[in-house]
């Protein structure tokens, strides 16, 4: 509160409120949010739900689906969903829902993992190409666009190729071939902020260019892009299990969505279980990531951070 | 006032936003005759704009209009549909906005916009619309009207667009023409043009609704003035009763404050601060502030601190064409001294500051710091010298990182001062809130959850933090209620001779300038055409532009103090 609310008129009368700079408070109707939210949409409600479900998949499989998701059994060999089997058995008998719940904490680690890189490296990248020399700019982002005229997936293939198949090298791959989307967003913020009130008015008080990078550049060109990730989370499972599904994820018995899908695709004319449990598993996910994603994107737009 | 000119008429209007939402505006009456001018007169969230809005139907979905009457001509307005609306607005009822760049379509053309108005109201054919448009045009001073008609919007200068803006409203010969705040985005000598087209589409017929903060403005326009203060009409009635002789304390106050911005060297005089002990002479007393520490002490009063030395910046334009946005702009900036200087914009002075500030380099001519080039200081030594030199832009939000609290802004600049950490650099911090006149309790909030003049506060404590020895003010008030200005000038001013800054302060508005400098600078198309002491530029001025600038200032005579004139 400024001491100017506290202002009087020379004869006594009270200055109105507006006259003194009277403060406005945010105010944060959450819980009003909260209990709209279920009857107006239904949908974030669920895919609020289901992310739940897989991070308690991704902690604690055990809890969800207490078998062992590699326990082959000839003799129950595609049973068809059912009590004794959710989703029915595969190929060797082992059970699909075990799978795809001990399949969980893999896929979400790829899809975290990989947005990891793939933020660390553009933000590095874009920063570098935002700030620096025209020169440097030039060379950064023309090198940028050739990547990007590449489909993700195949510069995925690209590097897995070099590199070999494996659980972490198809993070890698996924992160690296994202790479270029983020620097090219974290040039364009970095583009904005540098130009910024703030910025010009931190340099004015004598910061050095690294204080000025660090401390107001970095963080404020950065935020947007974070949340714009979450998004890309789901997308980046997706393309872990393209790439597992083509063969190059983790070698065959281990629990892998796309291993499964590839594996089921075979049986696909007498047990399509084998291919629809992991598929719907890979869309849900995709799409309730997104969607949670969207709503924060919703929520953090147009509003001064 | 006799039943059948009432044009229109508003009994008991309430608005509010939401089922649940407080009201805007709380049960106002007025009518306006046909062929008078009513202007309401009030602060930001006062209502004024919402209120206008309301008569034409565009208060917004979620706005609940209630009123005992709301009648124009014989019809009634409430609760009127939008197809009913359509056949009122632009055809009787014309709506001249604010900002003309926002509210004129950017993928149409000046003579399309204008002609649909025609279109939806009159039974011309295209060719006659055509014709009606050049007509329009150029009844409302647009020079080159057919040119002018083929034009998309950000082809045409501020002043033209709200020409074309006006002539879009006045398409459909209305009755009742509504103006909200028409010249505000304007620069002085628009702004007069502007205000003489208002004036000469005054008729017998016509009634015309004027919102504005400027009461100098609605003292050229109206007959009658309604004051708005927090929903409420406080005040109203024939122009020169209320601006002469006003009743209630509010208009009394809004006057005060509006003299006070533009007199020289006057304060804000019906306003006391509690909470401070003040002096004679109306400052503040002395509150526990050591002066700020100074590397060279005092070094004679005429040494010049700051020099401009034939400034020149050139601007390469997206047509490849180079412009010169400063060229040959050369003064002298010394200790206790404020320089103002003046222009509209485009005229260089927002460049010639930043040159200042080392934000931009020059292409010819040299900032002197001391004796030293500015520019050509090594990395640490020009570092130190930005201390000296500090700002406070217009626009005091953009100037904090939106993740900071008051708090963290302060320490910032006060590291840079040598307070790294710890106690000390609280305590400072503290002091420089009350230095500002701002409680300290503030340190823990967001510059979004404070006011307009309460962030400019924390801008000014900010400035001070590093113990400059020149303030440049760039527009500082600009973006302020007419209120919130006067206590910033005046804070200002103590601040100055407290602190015995230097001070480089810039504005278009030539009152605020008169009240704060001591000499000043006139700048047309990044030259400088007059400076001087300013008394005698504004009481004798030389150069032609300088004389068109001044008659350019819509004047509020009052009867305690003629305006720059005294």
């Amino acid at each position: 509160m400024s001491v100017g609310e506290e202002t009087t008129l020379a004869n006594g009368h009270p200055l109105p409120m507006t006259w003194a700079d009277s403060p406005q408070r945010p105010n944060r109707p959450w819980r009003r949010a909260v209990s709209r939210l279920g009857k107006s949409r239904p949908g974030l409600v669920l895919a609020a739900l289901f992310f739940t479900f897989l991070a308690v998949a991704a902690l604690q499989p055990a809890w969800l689906a207490s078998g062992d998701p590699l326990a082959a059994n000839a003799r129950m060999a595609f049973r068809a969903p059912g009590e004794a089997h959710w989703l029915g058995t595969d190929e060797n008998g082992r059970d699909i829902f075990t799978r795809l719940v001990h399949g969980v904490r893999p896929s979400l680690l790829v899809g975290l993992a990989a947005t990891a890189i793939g933020v660390g490296a553009g933000v590095a990248v874009g920063l570098l190409a935002g700030l620096g020399h025209r020169v440097v700019d030039g060379l950064i982002m023309r090198g940028v666009d050739v990547l990007l005229a590449f489909p993700d997936l195949l510069f995925a293939l690209v590097i897995i190729t070099f590199w070999g198949q494996g659980t972490f090298n198809t993070i890698v791959a996924v992160g690296i071939a994202s790479v270029p989307r983020y620097a090219r967003m974290v040039r364009a913020q970095a583009h904005v902020v540098r130009r910024a009130g703030y910025v010009e008015a931190a340099r004015t008080l004598g910061l050095s260019n690294p204080a000025l990078v660090f401390r107001h550049i970095l963080p404020n060109a950065v935020k947007p892009i974070l949340v714009l990730s979450i998004i890309g989370i789901g997308g980046k499972i997706a393309a872990g299990a393209s790439l597992s599904f083509l063969g190059f994820g983790a070698p065959p018995p281990s629990p892998e969505w796309g291993s499964m899908l590839s594996v089921g695709r075979n049986f696909l004319g007498n047990a399509w279980w084998l291919t629809a449990a992991p598929a719907a598993a890979i869309t849900l996910t995709v799409l309730s990531l997104t969607a949670l994603g969207r709503e924060i994107v919703r929520r953090t737009e147009g509003r001064a951070p | 006032m006799s039943e059948a000119r009432r044009l229109i008429e508003v009994d008991n209007l309430r608005v509010r936003f939401g089922a649940d939402g407080p009201p805007v505006v709380k049960g106002i009456s007025f009518a306006i005759r046909r062929g008078e001018c009513l202007a309401l007169v009030g602060e930001s969230g006062s209502g004024k704009s919402v209120t206008a809005r309301t008569l034409v139907g565009l208060a917004g979905d979620n706005a609940r209009i209630e009123a005992n009457r709301l009648r124009f001509d014989d019809r009634d307005l409430t609760g009127l549909g939008e197809r009913d609306w359509r056949q009122i607005r632009g055809g009787r009822i014309g709506f001249v906005m604010q900002d003309a760049l926002g509210s004129l379509d950017p993928l149409r053309t000046a003579g399309r916009e204008i002609g649909e108005t025609l279109r939806l109201h009159t039974p011309l054919t295209a060719d006659q619309r055509d014709a009606r448009v050049v007509a329009l045009l150029d009844k409302v001073g647009v020079p080159e009207p057919a040119v002018r008609a083929r034009q998309y919007p950000h082809q045409l200068s501020g002043g033209l667009r709200q020409r074309a803006l006006i002539a879009s409203a006045i398409a459909g010969d209305p009755e009742l023409l509504l103006a909200d705040e028409p010249t505000t985005a304007l620069d002085a000598t628009v702004q007069a043009h502007v205000l003489r087209l208002l004036e000469s589409l005054r008729g017998p017929d016509r009634a015309m609704l004027v919102v504005s903060h400027d009461l100098a403005v609605v003292a050229r326009l109206a007959d009658r003035v309604a004051v708005m203060h927090a929903g409420v009409i406080v005040e109203q009635g024939p122009m020169r009763a209320v601006l002469h002789h006003p009743q209630h304390p509010y208009t009394r106050a809004l006057l005060a404050a509006h003299v006070a911005v533009h007199a020289h060297n006057a304060r804000l005089p019906a306003v006391r601060v509690r909470g401070f002990r003040e002096n004679g002479d109306g400052r503040p007393a002395d509150t526990a502030v050591a002066p700020f520490p100074r590397p060279d002490g005092d070094n004679g009063r005429g040494r010049p601190l700051l020099a401009a030395r034939g400034l020149v910046k050139n601007y390469v334009g997206p047509d490849a064409v180079t412009r010169a946005a400063v060229s040959d702009v050369s003064f002298v900036l010394r200790p206790g001294q404020t320089l103002g200087i003046v222009g509209e914009s485009g005229s260089g002075k927002t460049t010639t500051a930043r040159l200042m500030l080392g934000l931009e380099k020059p292409d010819g001519g040299a900032v002197e710091w001391g004796d030293r080039d500015f520019h050509a200081l090594p990395g640490k030594r020009q570092r130190d010298a930005r201390r000296r030199i500090q700002v406070v832009f217009q626009d005091p939000l953009a100037s904090f990182d939106p993740r900071y609290t008051v708090d963290k802004i302060l320490f910032e600049a006060l590291a840079v001062a040598g307070f790294k950490r710890g106690e000390k650099r609280l305590a400072r911090a503290r002091e420089l809130l009350a230095l500002v006149r701002l409680d300290p309790a503030l340190l823990s909030r967001r510059p979004l959850e404070l006011s307009g003049g309460q962030r400019q506060r924390v801008a000014i404590a900010r400035a001070l933090a590093t113990g400059p020895e020149v303030l440049v003010c760039d527009e500082p008030v600009s973006a302020l209620d007419v209120s919130v200005q006067a206590q910033i000038l005046d804070l200002l001013a103590d601040l100055k001779k407290r602190l015995d800054l230097a001070c480089l302060f810039i504005s278009h508005d030539l009152g605020v300038i008169y009240r704060v400098c001591d000499r000043i600078l006139v700048m047309k198309d990044g030259r400088v055409v007059e400076t001087g002491a300013v008394r005698e530029v504004f009481d004798r001025p030389q150069h032609p532009y300088t004389r068109t600038l001044l008659n350019a200032i819509p004047r509020l005579e009052t009867p305690e103090r003629n305006l720059l004139s005294a």
